[in-house]
């Protein structure tokens, strides 16, 4: 079974965001791997361990950067890793899902995950546009996948719990939300040794594409409102907030 | 090429979400300013379809679309799309919108822009972008685009009525889908039920691990509260998912609903933003609850968690 995990090198958003023009600047931000990426290479090497198989994972190199995220996804137990020298901070979805799916064509994959969504889909997720690409249905939002043969079990969640079991005729595209176990830990010394016995394949990216957007303008969200701020000590903080609830019959 | 605005409602148990009527309120807005129709495309049966203040309304039956299945409702929808050729197609941006919006921006090389919140009417589309911490004016180019726009966004009112539908089958074969719809996921009973809670202490990320999750427990104790969290906590194993608030978990209003460690993602917010009484602890001064929450405090969670018990 060839299992695939397309990955995204997004930029953080820990910090505030530089503006030049009417977008992010790319070029000063750093770049995190996609959380819903993490649920993803989890779900994938659990379908590995439960059918077999080999897991690649391949990411778009946005900076020059990927190879630690790619080291911690072998580290996981994903099997090989492939980057996509991109090397354009400001490449969008639509780029480097044409990008991925070009590459991932070559592997022949059974199953190819992404990450539900990115905080950076602006133009939309990679997920289903490589299904759409590579002409695979396509599910998201999954927090569960059963391979068996040539088809899958999913679970699709809807909101507050809701959800819908799906059976599918691999291959096919899963958006993960969440894995069916916790994303599990890699220690620092095996990322380490990964990192210096592993080999990242490196490929051109291939098909330019057009999100077709305009950027007009790119600023802080105009805040209209903001909470009033409780000083002191953490003690003080307590007491203000035990006070506040009690004045309200709430505590 | 039309001026029209087609609205891809979602519907389950035979009601329609919200965010449907909203966004057909808002595309008779938009419609009428560029002199086009606001369409309503519902798919799927099992629901009543005249429902809408849409100028029209399409509905497409057919059994393979009985339940919400996005290989079988992206192929119509699509194919519904290049017949009629609106100038916008707008999606919830929501579990169903999610599979949908994307996949036919790249089948049909038209632009999407997700993470809607307004549209102007030049369709220039405001975007909440970066987890809410940047907003984003887009334009599309060429002559249709794609808009997934944010539940919660626009007044549900402007968007109910009821305009006829006119019944279709579906515009394509669906003999010979890869993807079967086995059966509906109840949500897990058995435990609180969160939605029905007049208090909530909320817990995210930053309660750090499971053995931390007690100390929620015991604050929620003593005044009469019932825990919940945002999505991280769930995922991460720490609690189940029917504690979880948000885009992807429960809508709750409760009286209090007192914070712990949660940054204010907009995913989290479409969730509790209603609350009465919201009171958030982050250490984080630039965390977006604070400006969302009633009182605030960039405080170690722990610290006053524990002060509090003492209090109590």
């Amino acid at each position: 079974m060839n299992i695939v995990v397309a990955i995204k090198h997004i930029p953080s958003t820990a910090d505030d965001l530089p503006v030049k023009g009417n977008n992010v600047d790319f070029d000063s931000v750093d770049f995190v791997l996609n959380e819903f990426d993490e649920q993803s290479i989890e779900q994938a090497v659990l379908v590995k361990e439960a059918v077999g198989g080999t897991v690649t994972v391949v990411g778009v190199d946005m900076i020059g950067e990927l190879d630690g995220v790619l080291h911690l996804a072998l580290a996981k137990g994903a099997d090989k890793a492939v980057k996509i020298t991109g090397d354009d901070p400001a490449a969008d979805s639509h780029q480097q899902a044409k990008w991925l799916s070009e590459a991932i064509k070559g592997m022949s994959p059974n199953i190819v995950f992404a990450g539900v969504q990115a905080s950076n889909d602006l133009d939309g997720q990679i997920g289903p546009m490589i299904a759409a690409h590579l002409d695979m249905p396509y599910i998201g939002g999954v927090s569960s996948v059963e391979v068996a043969g040539d088809s899958a079990t999913i679970n699709k969640e809807f909101a507050g719990g809701v959800g819908a079991k799906y059976s599918v005729s691999l291959p096919m595209v899963v958006g993960v939300q969440a894995s069916t176990k916790p994303p599990r830990y890699a220690p620092v010394s095996k990322v380490r040794q990964v990192a210096q016995t592993a080999t990242i394949e490196k490929v051109a990216p291939s098909g330019d594409i057009s999100s077709g957007l305009t950027f007009k303008k790119m600023a802080p969200p105009v805040v209209t409102g903001h909470a009033e701020m409780i000083e002191g000590s953490s003690k003080e903080v307590a007491k203000k907030i035990v006070e506040l609830l009690k004045s309200k019959g709430l505590a | 090429m039309s001026n029209d605005i087609f609205v891809i409602t979602e519907h389950m148990d035979g009601k329609f979400s919200d965010v449907s009527f909203e966004l057909v309120g808002k595309a008779k807005e938009l419609a009428s300013a560029l002199g086009g129709q606001a369409v309503a495309v519902v798919v799927g049966g099992g629901v009543s379809s005249n429902a809408f203040a849409s100028d029209s309304t399409i509905h497409v039956d057919d059994a393979a679309l009985s339940q919400f299945n996005p290989e079988a409702y992206g192929k119509v929808i699509e194919a519904l799309v290049k017949e009629k050729s609106p100038r916008l197609v707008m999606f919830g941006w929501t579990a169903t919108g999610m599979d949908l919006a994307a996949w036919l921006s790249a089948r049909l090389g038209v632009p999407c822009a997700a993470y809607v919140k307004n549209i102007g009417a030049d369709l220039t589309m405001s975007c909440q972008a970066y987890g809410g911490k940047m907003a984003a004016d887009v334009a599309a180019e060429g002559d249709m685009a794609i808009a997934a726009c944010l539940a919660g966004s626009f007044p549900v009112e402007a968007g109910q009525g009821s305009t006829a539908a006119t019944t279709i089958a579906s515009p394509v074969d669906l003999s010979s889908l890869k993807v079967k719809f086995v059966e509906a996921i109840k949500p897990a009973g058995g435990d609180v039920d969160i939605t029905s809670q007049v208090k909530l202490v909320s817990i995210g990320r930053g309660i750090g691990g499971k053995e931390n999750v007690e100390l929620a427990e015991e604050l929620a104790g003593k005044i009469g509260a019932t825990v919940s969290c945002s999505r991280p906590v769930v995922d991460a194993g720490w609690l189940p998912r029917t504690r979880q608030v948000g885009k992807s978990g429960l809508k709750v209003k409760p009286k209090l609903y007192f914070m712990l460690g949660i940054s204010g993602a907009p995913e989290h917010l479409e969730g509790m933003k209603s609350a009465e009484l919201i009171i958030a602890i982050n250490t984080d001064k630039k965390a977006p609850i604070f400006n969302v929450a009633h009182y605030g405090a960039t405080a170690d969670l722990f610290e006053v968690a524990e002060a509090m018990l003492e209090l109590l």
